[in-house]
Parts: structure tokens; C-alpha cells; sequence
């Protein structure tokens, strides 16, 4: 537990070098602000329309896609870091296959789910 | 418990120092390899003074006139996200330097010194929850720049960033089931022996299947070419970046190379045998030489790869991702997990 202690360290340390990369642009440079450099970017001209409209609902989708399949990546982190033990180990010799299978047909499942995303057509256009 | 916390603060204070060093010099490298692999030679001139030193003052220069420069916030922009953003980017590619390790034990004025600032038992699971937390910073700067292009190419690179994570996690998955542990500091310990080249990717010959897919992942990953639409100059300005200036845009430039060398130290650790080679045992020093040599070739062979193919459209990325490299590591997984049921 007391091995977690440097991600604190590190933590803080980060936040400091953002922060005085932050303070040191906001002192040392020139305060000359006008109309053009302050406006959004729009390849030089007055932007048409304000940024904040609806977006594609793609990206949405994409989203929901990746966390069911990072939820799998979630399981399978575990079980892949004890597999080979148990596969190698005298003592679970009798449930070897019943450890692999049971994996398997997790995995199965979420294929399924995979192919029905890509009928579906969400990993399509734009993608 | 003081003398563990002044050598942690210690060691975190010498990485971190190496890395913004690395960081500077990797961007000169980059125009570097840039300009030679197009036959010209890149920046030559910037020296100390009199001297030229062949352009190795560069990155100095180059930060300073940053620092230098105005520093915009747009009125539109939302002031308080404008400016978490690139923090946001930077301090999770910080983070994960911690855990690599970058050498096996030195002895240094009577003390004996492990060379990894910590040896979590959950470290790789720890680099993957970093980088998930990357795309924060990049979606977050996109949204709060209030700028059509800013926006969707915030958008289009995290929907990249997080199809390629994917493949990038399964990928990992594959190469937990050989080394039985997440923990980076074991799993290069594993790789020792037979005069320091028992390397997983020799140990185990699948791991190069695996090994191509996390990296084509981890270059997706790290918004690099081919796969940098979203930031590319010609395409939708600069993308995320757009409004951004001086600092900040640095913060962001900075993150992405660590993200680089992130990368290239993991795929270095988790294939390459880390801090292994060669009459290790006898000279421990040869540990962090060997890491940097290999960190090195991975990151020549990012910049090669860049300037020698041509970006994906967007569509065909994200289709890339999807149908081929997330049911190409499941496959893999499946496999690997067969071979070692089965054999031995």
C-alpha cells in the first residue's frame, strides 16, 4: 500500500510544473489584445454561426461501443493475470479446461455483440 | 519512512528532469529524422554563442520564444476549461513515468538503489487508466475553444483516441497471459537470463503478432501519423489546438511526445526485455543504457513510419480500428490463451 505514495508525489509535482508553465506565459509576455487575435479562428473570417450546435450522434455511439468493450477488457485483465498459474498448477489440474472455456464463452458472447455493432452499421461512414 | 520519501522525491525529481530534457531533444530529433529522411538536414545552426554545436541549442531557443509569445485567450472561449485543458493533457502523460522501470539495482555512496520510483502491483493496469484519462484534456480543448474546427477535431480525435484503446488494452491482455502479473518491475525481471536476450518477444514468437498490433495501436493512440487527421495541418486547421498559444499549445506538444516515449518505454518493457542486454548483471549501469537505446529505435521507427506513409481519411481510421485491430486482439487472445493450455 505504502508503494501508491509516489503517484501522489508525482501528482503534485505535475500540477506544480502545469501551474508554473501556466503563471510564467500569463507574466512574460506582451498584453496586446485586439478584435482579430481575440475572435475564434475561422480562416480569417467573421465566424458564421456559434460553435456549440448539435454534433453527430456517431460519436455518441462510438462511445457506448468502447466502454461494453473496455468493460470486457475489464474481466478479462484479471483473469489472464491468473490463467497461466492456474493452467501450470498440480493443484487445479482437473479444472483447466473448465477455467479456459468458461473464459471463452465470455468472449464468445461479446463477439457476438461485436458482429451485431458492425451489422448494424455503427462502425460505418464517417468511420 | 523519511528516507523512502526523500528517495522517491529524489528519483521523481531526476525523471522528471530527464524527461522535459528527452522531451526537448525528442522534437529536435523529430525535425531531424524529418529533414534527412526527405534529404535536407534539418536545424543545424542554433549553438552557445560562437559555436554552431550542430543545432543542439534548438529546443532551447524554441522554448524560449514560445514563453515569449502572446498568450491568447479568445473572448468566446470558456476561461476557466480553456486553461485546465492542456494541464489536463500534461499531467497524466507525466504520471506514468513511476512505474517503468529503467534498471535493475545500483550501488551509489553505500546505498543500494532500485531503479523505478515504485513497483505497484497493478503498474501496467495504472499506464492504461493514464492514458484514458489523456483524452480528457483533448476532448476538453476542443469543447471549451468555442471553435467549429477546435470542436470537431477534439471530437474526431478522442472518438480516435478511445476506438485504438481498445486494441490497445486487449493487446496488453495478450501479453499478461505469458508474464502471470502486471506488475512492470516483474515482468522485466522475468526477462533476464541467457546472457540478457531472453526477451519476451524471443521467449514466446506469438508476442510479435501482438507486439505489431499494440504498436500500430499505440500510434493511433498518440494522434501520430498515419493516423493524425485530427491535428494535421492541412485538415481542419490544426484541429484540438486551434485557438491555442504560446504555453499551452507547448503543454500540448509536450504531452504528445511523452506520450511517445510512453509508448515506446512500455512496448520496450512488455516485449524488448526493458533494461535487459548484454553482461547486465556485471554492470548495472548498462541497465538504463540499454533501456534508452531500445526507447530510442522504437521512437526512430514512429518518426520513419511518419514520414514515409500517408495519413488515413477519418473514416477509414475509425474502420481500421474497429474491424480490424479490436477482432485481430481478440483473436490473439485467443490464441495465446490455447497455445498455453495446451503446450507446456
Amino acid at each position: 500500500m505504502v508503494n501508491y505514495v509516489p503517484v501522489l508525489l508525482i501528482l503534485i509535482i505535475a500540477i506544480g510544473m502545469a501551474a508554473v508553465i501556466i503563471i510564467l506565459s500569463r507574466f512574460a509576455k506582451k498584453r496586446r489584445p485586439t478584435h482579430e487575435k481575440l475572435m475564434p479562428y475561422e480562416c480569417g473570417v467573421e465566424p458564421v454561426g456559434t460553435a456549440r450546435e448539435r454534433q453527430s450522434v456517431k460519436f455518441y455511439l462510438v462511445a457506448m461501443a468502447f466502454l461494453l468493450f473496455d468493460i470486457e477488457a475489464v474481466f478479462l485483465v484479471p483473469w489472464a493475470v491468473v490463467f497461466r498459474g492456474v493452467v501450470q498448477s498440480q493443484v487445479y489440474r482437473h479444472l483447466k479446461f473448465v477455467f479456459y472455456g468458461e473464459m471463452m464463452v465470455f468472449m464468445v458472447v461479446l463477439f457476438v455483440g461485436l458482429v451485431y455493432v458492425w451489422r448494424k452499421g455503427i462502425l460505418e461512414w464517417n468511420r | 519512512m523519511t528516507n523512502l520519501l526523500l528517495e522517491w522525491v529524489i528519483k521523481t525529481i531526476v525523471i522528471l528532469l530527464i524527461l522535459v530534457t528527452a522531451v526537448a531533444y525528442v522534437t529536435l530529433m523529430e525535425r531531424k529524422v524529418m529533414a534527412w529522411i526527405q534529404m535536407r538536414v534539418g536545424p543545424n545552426r542554433v549553438g552557445l554563442g560562437k559555436f554552431r554545436l550542430w543545432g543542439l541549442m534548438q529546443p532551447l531557443a524554441d522554448g524560449l520564444k514560445m514563453i515569449f509569445k502572446e498568450d491568447i485567450i479568445p473572448l468566446q472561449a470558456n476561461q476557466w476549461l480553456y486553461v485546465l485543458a492542456p494541464a489536463l493533457s500534461l499531467i497524466p502523460a507525466l504520471m506514468t513515468f513511476i512505474v517503468i522501470p529503467y534498471g535493475s539495482q545500483i550501488t551509489l555512496f553505500n546505498h543500494t538503489i532500485e531503479l523505478h520510483v515504485t513497483s505497484m502491483n497493478v503498474g501496467l493496469l495504472y499506464v492504461l487508466a493514464l492514458t484514458s484519462v489523456g483524452v480528457y484534456g483533448i476532448v476538453l480543448a476542443g469543447w471549451s475553444s468555442n471553435n467549429k474546427y477546435s470542436l470537431m477535431g477534439g471530437l474526431r480525435s478522442s472518438a480516435q483516441m478511445i476506438s485504438y484503446e481498445l486494441a490497445l488494452g486487449l493487446s496488453i491482455v495478450s501479453v499478461l497471459l505469458y508474464t502471470g502479473t502486471l506488475d512492470l518491475v516483474e515482468i522485466v525481471d522475468a526477462q533476464r537470463g541467457f546472457h540478457g536476450l531472453a526477451w519476451n518477444i524471443f521467449h514466446y514468437p506469438l508476442l510479435i503478432l501482438v507486439f505489431i498490433i499494440f504498436y500500430i495501436a499505440s500510434l493511433a493512440e498518440t494522434n501520430r501519423t498515419p493516423f493524425d487527421l485530427p491535428e494535421a495541418d492541412s485538415e481542419l486547421v490544426a484541429g484540438y489546438h486551434t485557438e491555442y498559444s504560446s504555453m499551452k499549445f507547448v503543454m500540448f506538444q509536450m504531452a504528445e511526445y511523452l506520450n511517445l516515449i510512453t509508448a515506446s518505454s512500455i512496448s520496450t518493457t512488455l516485449f524488448f526485455g526493458g533494461w535487459n542486454g548484454p553482461s547486465v548483471g556485471r554492470l548495472p549501469y548498462l541497465g538504463p543504457v540499454y533501456f534508452t537505446i531500445k526507447v530510442f529505435v522504437l521512437i526512430f521507427m514512429a518518426m520513419w513510419i511518419r514520414y514515409t506513409v500517408p495519413r488515413f481519411r477519418y473514416d477509414q481510421l475509425m474502420r481500421f480500428g474497429w474491424k480490424f485491430l479490436l477482432p485481430a486482439s481478440i483473436v490473439n487472445i485467443i490464441i495465446s490463451s490455447t497455445v498455453i493450455l495446451f503446450m507446456r
